[in-house]
């Protein structure tokens, strides 16, 4: 259970301040599977970290499972990632001249597991996402944009997070990609109960979720306002 | 995380740029090498320089005429100071403790005519005590007895470099042949083992005639240039220095000590004070050595600054997914220490080597001691822990997310 409260993040550069979220709130349940939208620079990525953990909001509070993130020390904060989140970031961040298999084992390095058992993990992660077998020991330099997608799922997932958070996961996929990359999440999120976080451009995407929030300047938009505003849109074309 | 993949992590980052790992790695090898070369070849100047005073007898006390003289060797033009007779010499014998054997010495330097062939050397009137305690063997012949001494005859003794000056090198049948030493005719009786030219000077060129000989033919007067007297131990060595310095004053009737006309000499000081010239030396030499391994030092932080800044978006995944910052600490203080005990082991064994050749070469007998490896390896590895410490805590402080849009 994920419960935000008038969320701000401001960025210092120099003397210069920005705020990029400017007072959020939402609450997202167990098993939701959610997609955020909204124009480039508006905040998703700011407030995907900041759920992630791997953040913290400049005010406000960020509860996740009860638990009041937004004053947590660092090292705790590798604790929560490392237990409950997966994350799948929008500039995928494999380890460069390593294997497919030790990129998805990294994880679990950090949690203290058995060589055997880390191998089988990221094995089924690895089929779980779609990648083929075959592609287990290439080189993370060696793989199509595609195929560094579904390792970064991959990844995402072998610690068996409860929340998994992906900004734009389909971004520089084909239709046909997407689709299994979107069935993937949907199979988790439907069949094994997880929480889904996804950012997207494409509105047939967001689609699928069960909710959509709009993101516009850092603030909120309700859903309402941008059914009414496609809705006004389609009614000009009329 | 595990040690195993501590371990698998450190090899993989240390292997992915060998050039720079290995020129890294040189630093701390040349550093750790040249101070156990250093310290080895120190060890062995002053074990070289403590067996050649040794070898002028053990255990010795010199006592020789005149106030404060600086330490050196018998010289023949030894001005004006006589005080000692051959009567202290006797005192002593009988009234100090704990000595093995006294020996008296008149020396000088005299020209020494063989055969046609001239030369000058330094002429040593003794007994035949002279010969255990200071240390002297004889080759061919024999050497001064008592007889000899009491009634004063011309024979003398030659050390293997007189030999060789008067009569040629290795020449053979010298004894039995005559001599002539400022003018008078000496039987040669015997020839010394050579002693080997190291020490102060060459303890070969010597001639050796019977003391009372030398007071009246090369001296002219009853006095003695050098009383020898040998301790039974050298614990004893000092209770023996001081009772003679004691016995002497009394009997020459001085009462101020600083006033005495005479100078007692132990070899175990004499001994201290070279070791700790020698030892000063060592220091220094490790002391150069030991800011190389600095440099080294230096080196590794430099490279392990680069590397966190290079790997700046690894590390931030590595938090991102779970890593806390002891994980990212241990990872990057593990890759500096590991270069720097690659880097000692490699410099410990080069050091070695290099003392092997200097002692091959014969050069010095330089002596590699266990605890100058012990404490290179400490050193080497403390070095890693030091100079990884920074950068290591600069990696493990980065920020997650800054460190992923760091390009
Ligand atoms: N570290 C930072 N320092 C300063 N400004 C930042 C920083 N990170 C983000 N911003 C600013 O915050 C705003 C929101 O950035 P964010 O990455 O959240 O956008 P986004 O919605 O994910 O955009 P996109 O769809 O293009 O990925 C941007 O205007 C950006 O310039
Ligand atoms: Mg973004």
């Amino acid at each position: 259970m994920i419960e935000v409260k008038d969320i701000k993040k401001t960025y210092k550069t120099g003397d210069v301040e920005f705020e990029a979220l400017s007072g959020v709130s939402f609450t997202i349940k167990d098993g939701e599977f959610v997609a955020i939208m909204g124009p480039s620079g508006s905040g998703k990525s700011t407030l995907m970290h900041i759920l992630g953990a791997l953040d913290k909001p400049s005010s406000g509070t960020y509860f996740l499972d009860g638990k009041d993130v937004s004053i947590l020390t660092d090292d705790e904060l590798a604790d929560i990632r490392k237990d409950k989140i997966g994350f799948v970031f929008q500039s995928f961040n494999l380890l460069p001249r390593t294997t497919v298999l030790r990129n998805v084992m990294l994880p679990l390095v950090y949690d203290g597991i058995e060589q055997k058992e880390r191998e089988n993990r990221a094995k089924k992660a690895l089929l779980l996402a779609g990648l083929d077998e075959g592609h287990f020991l290439n080189l993370s330099n060696q793989l199509s944009g595609g195929q560094i997608q579904r390792v970064a799922i991959a990844r995402a997932l072998v610690n068996n997070p409860s929340l998994i958070l992906a900004d734009e996961p389909t971004g520089n996929l084909d239709s046909k990609t997407s689709e299994i990359v979107l069935a993937t999440f949907q199979k988790l999120n439907k069949e094994l109960g997880r929480t889904i976080i996804l950012i997207t451009h494409e509105q047939d995407i967001a689609e699928h979720a069960d909710r959509i929030l709009f993101i516009k300047d850092g603030l909120l938009e309700e859903r309402a306002t941008h059914i009414k505003k496609i809705a006004s849109q389609i009614i000009k074309h009329i | 995380m595990k040690n195993s993949d501590l371990l698998h992590e450190t090899y993989s980052a240390l292997s992915a740029n060998k050039a720079r790992s290995g020129l890294t790695m040189l630093g701390i090898i040349i550093g750790i090498a040249s101070v156990i070369a250093m310290t080895a070849i120190g060890q062995g100047a002053q074990n070289s320089v403590s067996a050649s005073i040794q070898s002028i007898g053990a255990n010795l006390v010199m006592i020789m005429p005149g106030a404060t003289r600086s330490f050196g060797g018998p010289s023949g033009g030894r001005g004006g100071a006589q005080s000692l007779t051959v009567a202290d010499a006797d005192a002593i014998a009988s009234q100090v403790s704990n000595v093995a054997g006294v020996v008296r010495e008149v020396s000088s330097r005299a020209q020494v005519v063989a055969t046609g062939t001239n030369t000058n050397t330094s002429i040593v009137g003794t007994e035949a005590s002279y010969l255990s305690v200071r240390n002297v063997a004889i080759d061919e012949g024999s050497f001064i007895t008592s007889q000899n001494v009491t009634s004063g005859e011309k024979v003398a003794v030659l050390g293997p470099t007189a030999r060789d000056d008067l009569f040629g090198v290795g020449a053979t049948g010298v004894v039995g042949q005559t001599i002539r030493i400022s003018g008078a005719e000496y039987t040669v009786i015997g020839i010394t083992v050579d002693k080997g030219g190291s020490g102060f000077s060459n303890a070969d060129d010597i001639i050796y005639i019977p003391y009372t000989t030398a007071q009246r033919y090369l001296s002219g007067n009853k006095y003695l240039s050098e009383i020898d007297a040998q301790a039974t131990s050298s614990d004893a060595s000092t209770q023996v220095q001081n009772d003679i310095t004691d016995l002497l004053l009394s009997r020459h009737n001085i009462s101020d000590p600083t006033k005495a006309d005479f100078n007692v000499l132990n070899e175990a000081s004499i001994i201290a004070t070279a070791s700790s010239v020698t030892g000063t030396f060592t220091t220094l030499l490790a002391a150069v050595a030991g800011i190389s391994l600095v440099v080294g030092g230096i080196g590794i932080m430099n490279m392990m600054l680069t590397t966190v800044t290079e790997r700046t978006r690894e590390i931030g995944l590595r938090k991102a997914i779970g890593a806390k910052r002891k994980d990212i600490n241990k990872q990057f203080l593990s890759e500096a220490v590991a270069l720097t005990f690659i880097g000692g082991v490699i410099g410990v064994i080069l050091g070695w080597l290099i003392s092997f050749g200097v002692s091959y070469l014969g050069i010095l007998q330089a002596s590699v001691s266990v605890s100058s490896i012990i404490l290179a390896f400490c050193v080497s590895a403390g070095i890693g822990i030091i100079f990884g410490y920074y950068p290591a805590r600069r990696a493990a402080q980065l920020n997650p997310i800054d460190a992923l849009r760091y390009e």
